[in-house]
């Protein structure tokens, strides 16, 4: 195979910004709308989700000769549920309050659609480096749509940042609520959907790029 | 007065339209000026309409038809407001004590409308569209008086913008947008659209509750209608509209009145009107036959359904909305049918939700697309195949 150079950085902001999996490819919008509640939770969902899916392209895209192509997403499933799996333990071990409130969507990373989406399109055809800065990027943009929704939904929904209160009371004594559709998840999609519109109308971005 | 006006009007027309200065304000410049003189430019090649009821005046025969409900709104808001401090105040001065309770809720949520409609025509280039002449009072007539202020306009805001323009304006929504505003309102704030806060008042008496009749639970052993009549809700009460109650829907009278007229005038549906009546008055036959709910809504019966909330309203304003109810006359009568049914169950089998026009309403607007198309199958594959 001829060497060529691989643009690391382009293929990290494609997935970030470009080809945000979130906003562009709409994958991921289950966990994009549960989790979404609160910061602290997003992050540490963004965070696992990331590196879950770095590693499973990874290593899938060094297998990725070596895979039969009729039992492929045997292969790749495995993959990723060991590392969800690994990733869980982690989190039980060191972060248990937040293990908690992320209950069940930790170990649903291997239903989120990112993971296999990426595994497939990408990590299948490419070389591992690349398969890994792939999986960072679209992990990175993943959490980025999440940790934007999850500062809006919990500024307006619970006046708060991080847990700590930051809309002073004087404000609710002048006759402020908080917007209680934002804790609810129909909250989460009116967000989702008005940060698609918001990237798809800044300028540059209006037209879908062809590829070479 | 008219004269000087279009003096006015025609001077000004150079500098928005072709490469005059304001020509990013053609819009604005459009509908001002229609709605003062019918538009000039005239059809010239057929098909030619001879009636001259474009939307303008589809939408202000709407308005013509919400007179009555908004004028009762506004004297019972003062009204109740004058009961609640212990004083029965005559006509003109609880009208005029509740204008200064819903004038304002009407002037923002015109305002805040507006500005929105403004701004999408402008970048869009489109002209600025006269639906929202009536989506502007719907939506106040629908809130509590008691309502802040930047609430309505946070409200209109989420009803235009998310509920019509996203999908491209007047014509093309499939949710009523005053009904979207009200339900984000529902959901969001529900401190300031649920419980006891339907009487704009200072300092009450204690003893007024503030409550509506949809949210009055009778006592082990009673019956419905009784505790009812009992606490102020008899049912000529209810039907001539002197409760508390969001501002426009109180009166059944008055809801009926605007039905007539915007069915003589064929502006509304009948079709959806008496659909929806009918299926709340057989639901509601039907559900006071369930035995053990006497002391609940479910035994109230047909005629306290019809007339306590916002159902006539809901009906004869929101539903025949045009652009939202199916287009054909087969899916008309289900639309209103099943508008009927669901309110009641919403009433009766929701305890979250006292009252469910709203929701059924919207709920069956989404579903107004399929109607149209069953029965458009449905037809075509009645119609004899081509030999």
């Amino acid at each position: 195979m001829p060497e060529e150079k691989i643009n690391y950085r382009e293929i990290v902001t494609r997935g970030i910004w470009k080809e945000n999996p979130v906003a562009y490819q709409v994958l991921g919008i289950c966990s994009a709308l549960a989790v979404t509640v609160k910061m602290s939770t997003s992050i540490v969902m963004g965070i696992a989700l990331t590196i879950v899916t770095a590693f499973s392209s990874l290593i899938i895209s060094s297998l990725r000769k070596k895979i039969p192509s009729n039992i492929r997403i045997i292969v790749e499933l495995a993959i990723i549920s060991s590392l969800v799996i690994i990733t869980d333990q982690v989190l039980k071990a060191f972060f248990y309050d937040i293990s908690k409130q992320l209950s069940i969507f930790v170990g649903l990373i291997i239903t989120n659609c990112i993971v296999l989406g990426r595994a497939e399109s990408f990590a299948l055809a490419n070389r591992p480096l690349a398969s890994f800065f792939d999986g960072i990027g679209n992990g990175l943009g993943y959490s980025l749509v999440l940790v934007t929704v999850a500062f809006l939904r919990e500024l307006l929904g619970a006046g708060k940042f991080l847990g700590f209160n930051i809309i002073p009371q004087f404000i609710f004594d002048a006759g402020y609520q908080n917007m209680g559709l934002m804790v609810l998840a129909p909250g989460a999609f009116f967000i989702i959907g008005l940060l698609v519109w918001l990237k798809n109308s800044l300028p540059g971005i209006s037209k879908p790029e062809t590829y070479k | 007065m008219i004269r000087p006006l279009k003096k006015l009007l025609d001077l000004g027309e150079k500098q928005f339209t072709g490469s005059g200065k304001f020509n990013r304000l053609k819009p604005l410049f459009d509908a001002t000026k229609t709605f003062f003189f019918f538009p000039s430019p005239k059809t010239r090649n057929t098909p030619f309409v001879r009636d001259s009821l474009d939307l303008k005046r589809f939408m202000s025969f709407v308005l013509i038809a919400l007179t009555p409900a908004l004028i009762f709104g506004i004297y019972n808001t003062g009204f109740q407001a004058g009961l609640a401090q212990g004083e029965s105040y005559p006509f003109l001065q609880s009208f005029l004590l509740g204008s200064r309770y819903v004038l304002p809720i009407i002037i923002v949520s015109y305002a805040v409308g507006f500005f929105w409609e403004v701004v999408f025509a402008v970048i869009r280039n489109h002209k600025i569209s006269e639906g929202f002449l009536v989506t502007g009072l719907l939506f106040p007539l629908t809130l509590p008086a008691t309502i802040p202020l930047w609430q309505v306009a946070i409200g209109i805001s989420f009803g235009v913008v998310i509920g019509k323009e996203i999908f491209g304006g007047t014509g093309r929504n499939f949710l009523n947008p005053a009904l979207t505003g009200r339900a984000f309102l529902f959901f969001s704030y529900p401190v300031s659209m649920s419980g006891n806060i339907w009487v704009a008042a200072k300092n009450s008496v204690d003893g007024i509750s503030g409550a509506t009749a949809l949210s009055v639970l009778a006592p082990e052993g009673e019956k419905i209608t009784a505790v009812l009549s009992n606490s102020g809700f008899s049912l000529s009460t209810l039907f001539l509209g002197f409760v508390p109650g969001s501002i426009g829907e109180t009166s059944a009278v008055c809801c009926i009145l605007g039905a007539v007229f915007l069915i003589i005038t064929k502006i509304a549906n009948c079709r959806i009107i008496i659909g929806g009546i009918a299926g709340l008055s057989i639901s509601a036959m039907i559900v006071s036959l369930i035995p053990g709910g006497s002391d609940s809504w479910m035994a109230a019966g047909p005629l306290f359904h019809l007339c306590a909330g916002g159902f006539l309203f809901g009906i004869s304003f929101m539903a025949t909305d045009p652009v939202s109810a199916p287009a054909t006359d087969a899916g008309r009568w289900i639309f209103g049918f099943l508008i009927g049914c669901l309110t009641l169950i919403i009433r009766v089998g929701n305890p979250a939700f006292v009252e469910g026009t709203m929701l059924a309403i919207l709920f069956m607007n989404v579903f107004a697309p399929l109607l149209d198309h069953i029965v458009m199958k449905y037809k075509a594959s009645k119609r004899i195949p081509n030999v």
